[in-house]
């Protein structure tokens, strides 16, 4: 051992210099593979893997946990747009939503623009569930809405429909908000066009006054100030082809399950 | 915590040349070399875009629930040019690594982590969560893989199962005096000391698997599909607070057993672990 001393000393070294070069190139490396499109494409297997496992767990009916009047938290914080700029809006808001129509056309046999009164009036459904925004935060709060299969019954969706476009009145950076959801979500039995939030009228932090609820998915997918929904074949040909406004402008995955 | 050490008393028959062919720590099998790298990689990148995606909220809560409106049991942030860590309401200052640092180029960033901590090194959210999700599928698949393998090709039985001896307080006592005096040995014939059993034992069949089980229980899909996963840690907050806790007790582990392999016999150690014999 006592030989081999001064060479292993060396090399104890040399590993600690290699341990700290390897470091630093490991985030250069990362970042220039983090633009390699190729690259990208591979980590995206993952959004797949993530969406075939949790459908096949999921199944269609499997309902999103809710929750007793005691678990409501302090608020459901608003997060992306608080106050839509829209003048449009800015009128509709002024006047209590009064005005407020929600279309729902596309691959639909009875195109139909539903004033708020008559979706307030229809058969109400009221859910405590927990949101989760993709940032890490979550709240609890109730939220009360018409469920969106008694909206899609009554407009006879096509059966060549498979996916449901949310054109919304907001309008951020780099556009107008959208979302998309299939029909497994669309026909679950705790997604709703919600308009009140524990029971209070939608505030417009929340999305007044018409929001969408898909429960088992991520916050960013709960399309606010919901104004029109479009049944379409593929949701890859409305905007920038995403699904969604966050989906065009960041790369979010459109499957947010997880 | 307890990195891969054999033996360094050259009177232990163990290291004697004619026996180190059969010497364990040595000459590990290719199912176990191949996942330790493997596994290494899918670590630091877990860790790494995990460091990003925490940066998306900086903050840490316990129970169901947590957001900006709710208290925080851990919180970074920043306030004027002041970095800080919150615990349980106490600051301390962290400026220049947590909450504030500056850029290579010198502009002052307020983020939780910074960038040279983070996959990618520059804030973006949906990057880190692909990079995250992808390398959790192969962490999660190669952790299954190297339980069943290690289960049937005795590895578990013949290298980390503590033997009833190894239990006594006054053996395990003795293994880390032993340790704090940078003695390292494992009994004749042995593979690892208790210390290092119990340190690959708790890594690999409770932590790992905890940061699968916590991931799971923060998706709202995997959460309707099974709800224990979320309910078994208290709920969807408390299971983040759990995963960002573990996978610093991961950081730690790995930080020890670097430092112990390179006060041991690095060359050694590591050739064991990638040829995986010992010449």
């Amino acid at each position: 051992m006592t030989d081999k001393a001064p060479s292993s000393i060396l090399t104890r070294r040399a590993l600690v210099g290699s341990l700290g070069l390897a470091a630093g190139g490991l985030l250069t490396g990362c970042d220039a593979l983090n633009a390699n499109p190729g690259w990208r494409e591979t980590l995206r297997l993952a959004e797949t893997g993530n969406m075939v496992v949790q459908r096949a767990m999921l199944g269609r009916e499997a309902l999103a946990r809710e929750y007793a009047p005691r678990d409501i938290g302090r608020s459901v914080p608003a997060n992306g747009t608080r106050i839509p700029a829209d003048s449009d809006y800015t009128r509709q808001a002024a006047t209590g939503f009064a005005d407020w129509t929600l279309a729902i056309d596309g691959l639909v046999e009875k195109p139909t623009r539903f004033a708020l009164g008559q979706i307030r009036s229809m058969p109400r459904q009221t859910q405590i569930t927990r949101h989760d925004c993709v940032e890490g935060w979550s709240a609890i709060g109730q939220w009360t809405g018409v469920n969106l299969s008694v909206l899609l019954d009554t407009v006879a969706v096509k059966p060549s429909a498979r996916y449901l476009v949310f054109h919304c009145a907001d309008t951020l950076r780099a556009g107008p908000y959208y979302e998309s959801i299939d029909m497994i979500d669309a026909r679950h039995p705790q997604t709703m066009m919600a308009w009140a939030l524990n029971g209070e009228l939608l505030p417009i932090g929340n999305g007044a006054p018409l929001r969408l609820r898909v429960e088992r998915q991520l916050g960013y997918k709960h399309a606010k100030y919901v104004r029109r929904i479009e049944a379409v074949a593929d949701y890859r040909l409305s905007y920038g082809g995403g699904g969604g406004y966050w989906e065009d402008a960041a790369d979010y995955e459109w499957y947010a399950g997880i | 915590m307890t990195g891969m050490i054999a033996t360094m008393d050259p009177a232990d028959p163990v290291s004697s040349p004619a026996k180190a062919a059969e010497d364990p720590a040595h000459s590990h099998a290719l199912t176990t070399r191949l996942w330790h790298w493997i596994n290494l990689v899918c670590l630091v990148t877990l860790f790494m875009s995990g460091l990003m995606i925490f940066n998306a909220h900086p903050r840490l809560y316990w129970g169901e629930y947590g957001n900006r409106d709710e208290p925080a049991w851990l919180a970074i942030g920043a306030q004027g040019a002041q970095g800080y860590l919150a615990i349980s309401g106490q600051r301390i200052d962290t400026t220049g690594v947590l909450g504030r640092y500056r850029d290579p180029d010198g502009t002052p960033r307020n983020r939780a982590f910074p960038g040279w901590a983070t996959v990618p090194t520059d804030y973006n959210l949906a990057d880190a969560r692909h990079w995250h999700f992808f390398f959790a599928w192969i962490f999660s698949f190669g952790l299954l893989a190297f339980m069943v393998r290690s289960l049937f090709n005795g590895h578990i039985r013949k290298m980390i199962a503590m033997r009833r001896a190894e239990w006594r307080p006054q053996h395990l006592w003795s293994t880390v005096v032993d340790h704090v005096r940078l003695k390292f040995h494992s009994a004749p014939g042995e593979a690892y000391n208790p210390l290092q059993k119990l340190s690959y034992i708790a890594v690999i069949f409770i932590a790992l698997p905890l940061m699968i089980v916590t991931g799971l229980a923060m998706s709202p899909g995997a959460d309707a599909a099974l709800h224990w996963p979320s309910m078994l840690f208290g709920g969807r907050q408390s299971a983040r607070s759990l995963h960002f806790i573990i996978a610093f007790g991961l950081l730690g582990f790995l930080l020890v057993h670097v430092l112990l392999v390179l006060l041991h016999r690095p060359l050694t150690l590591l050739r064991g672990m990638t040829i995986g014999a010992r010449r």
